[in-house]
């Protein structure tokens, strides 16, 4: 593999690719534009199609229907598009259909600024549809994790038989990286065969409450049965997380905010305070259990995040110890910015 | 070159200045070094100034955006305005003296030299990444190899880029205003 420049759009087109993606409905906005051109450009070439919808609710649906005809299949979209696709995602939780979802984060709400960073959709990629379900969120911080967190997206929807949303952001989506990343074309192998909950039986697929045999029902105890092992499908899920650094105060970041955090921790350790970062490439299911035992040896949790506050209320509920939000909209703080908050908390 | 180098290319829509940014990039991630360039897109973009910022490190680069301005490459008087009061003392301002009017920093004819040469003013871009490989110490063959591979007209863009390398490696003291020349205006 040899350096090349790179952006994390293009590197998430070549994870689809590699990972074998071979159909993509979409509808192109800013900043995750690139990630449709790309699969437009590429798909073809590797035997995949790439369709153009009239919106995102389309692309969705005609993405998850592809899914059950046995495609490995994807969109990407940013903000507005996220919305309007929300239906179509409970409708692939219940159906338990492996579809890859991209969500380029911009600032909102509404139509916000499209050319702004956000990590304002943080809360709604785990809640966004209606009635409970599972569901798996990545968030990349970098155009590595762009290609390799695709390939992971498309592994984890196949073998838990769901939809998985990679939580991008402008910043992450539109920056270019020096890099060595596998070649266009080195196609990852693994099982390409869901295994939902109703598999080898009659297939009938609906957005109902269902059986084991797929076909509607309204029964209370079908229902209670169904989502427990919607949910218990995750026992297994191993939550994506990375520990650097020292004990102290400790960052839990995700995306671009993550980037922000190492530097900060790095500025905390020359001025003598020990800090460590703990990067959650897997938003949700929430990585409880690692977020509480690194926090148990942390004098202060620090959560940076390009929002009002979303993912840091997730880690006060698990943390025992002082929790610290910090917010900041439309870009990234400087680090020194940070690292002031931090230490006017100590 | 030192462990990080910051650097600011910016000019108004047309100029060239998003392309001679990823160039540069490319050429440094070629030679090895770590890379991240980012740019302004979209409204920014289109209405005046726009920018590619590059940081190269030896070091993995935490941090996405510029926390300080090393290299200020300035192609047009509006991005020197946007752009010039975010520098510090330390900061080297190369600005196309054809266009900019500067109150410090080092200028070169990157426009005129551009209509001179080719009759038009768009290789002004390459012309000036040609004096900043100069002055960076960045090989120049690497910057010549993503030309190549990355430009249309590529002789003309390579022919570009060798005559501002030779105007920036005639400069050894970059911070010694060496010409200011009068603004030359776009007809």
């Amino acid at each position: 593999m040899e350096m090349e420049l790179i952006q994390g759009n293009e590197a998430a087109v070549r994870g689809a690719i590699n990972a074998g993606c071979n159909f993509f409905a979409g509808y192109p906005i800013t900043p995750s534009s690139e990630i449709a051109h790309g699969m437009a450009e590429l798909l073809p070439k590797f035997g995949g199609v790439f369709i153009q919808m009239e919106d995102e609710i389309a692309s969705i649906s005609a993405v998850i229907g592809a899914s059950m005809a046995g495609a490995v299949a994807m969109t990407a979209t940013s903000g507005p598009g996220f919305s309007l696709m929300q239906e179509g995602m409970g409708y692939a939780a219940i159906t338990e259909s492996p579809v890859v979802i991209f969500n380029v984060m911009r600032a909102g709400p509404s139509t916000g600024i499209p050319t702004a960073p956000s990590q304002g959709d943080a809360m709604q990629a785990r809640y966004g549809s209606h009635g409970d379900y599972p569901i798996v969120v990545l968030a990349p911080a970098s155009v590595k994790d762009m290609y390799y967190l695709t390939v992971e997206a498309f592994k984890i929807a196949f073998r838990f038989s769901t939809p998985v949303i990679v939580l991008s952001d402008e910043i992450v989506g539109h920056m270019r990286e020096s890099v060595a990343l596998p070649p266009l074309g080195e196609i990852e192998s693994y099982e390409k065969r869901a295994k939902n909950l109703i598999d080898g039986r009659r297939r009938h697929r609906t957005g109902l409450v269902h059986t084991e045999n797929g076909l509607p029902t309204t029964d209370l105890e079908e229902y209670e049965k169904l989502l427990r092992l919607l949910f218990a499908k995750f026992d297994d899920f191993r939550p994506m997380v990375r520990f650097e650094g020292e004990e102290g105060v400790l960052f839990v970041a995700y995306g671009s905010s993550y980037r922000l955090a190492k530097s900060s921790a790095k500025l905390l350790a020359e001025k003598g305070v020990s800090a460590g970062i703990l990067k959650l490439e897997s938003l949700f299911p929430f990585p409880e259990d690692a977020v509480r035992r690194y926090s148990k040896k942390a004098d202060l949790v620090v959560v940076p995040e390009m929002n009002a506050g979303q993912v840091v209320k997730e880690v006060e509920r698990v943390c025992c110890c002082r929790v610290k939000g910090v917010s900041y909209f439309g870009s990234l703080i400087l680090p020194e910015k940070l690292v002031e908050i931090v230490e006017g908390e100590l | 070159m030192p462990r990080e180098v910051n650097i600011r290319i910016a000019g108004t829509g047309g100029q060239g200045v998003i392309k001679a940014g990823l160039v540069l990039a490319e050429a440094f991630a070629l030679e090895g070094k770590n890379v991240v360039q980012t740019q302004s897109y979209g409204p920014e973009a289109r209405g005046g100034a726009s920018r590619a910022d590059i940081i190269v490190s030896d070091d993995e680069i935490d941090f996405p955006g510029l926390r300080r301005v090393d290299y200020l490459l300035v192609l047009h008087d509006s991005a020197y305005r946007k752009y010039y009061p975010q520098v510090d003392g330390e900061t080297h301002v190369i600005y196309d003296s054809s266009l900019v009017n500067a109150r410090r920093g080092l200028g070169f004819p990157f426009t005129e030299t551009s209509i001179r040469e080719f009759g038009t003013p768009l290789f002004a871009n390459m012309i000036a990444i040609g004096a900043l490989t100069a002055m960076l110490g960045l090989q120049p063959e690497k910057v010549e190899v993503v030309i190549q591979k990355r430009m249309r007209k590529a002789e003309e863009n390579v022919k570009a880029f060798r005559i501002g390398f030779e105007m920036g490696r005639r400069v050894t003291k970059p911070k010694v205003v060496s010409h200011v020349v009068k603004p030359y205006i776009l007809s």
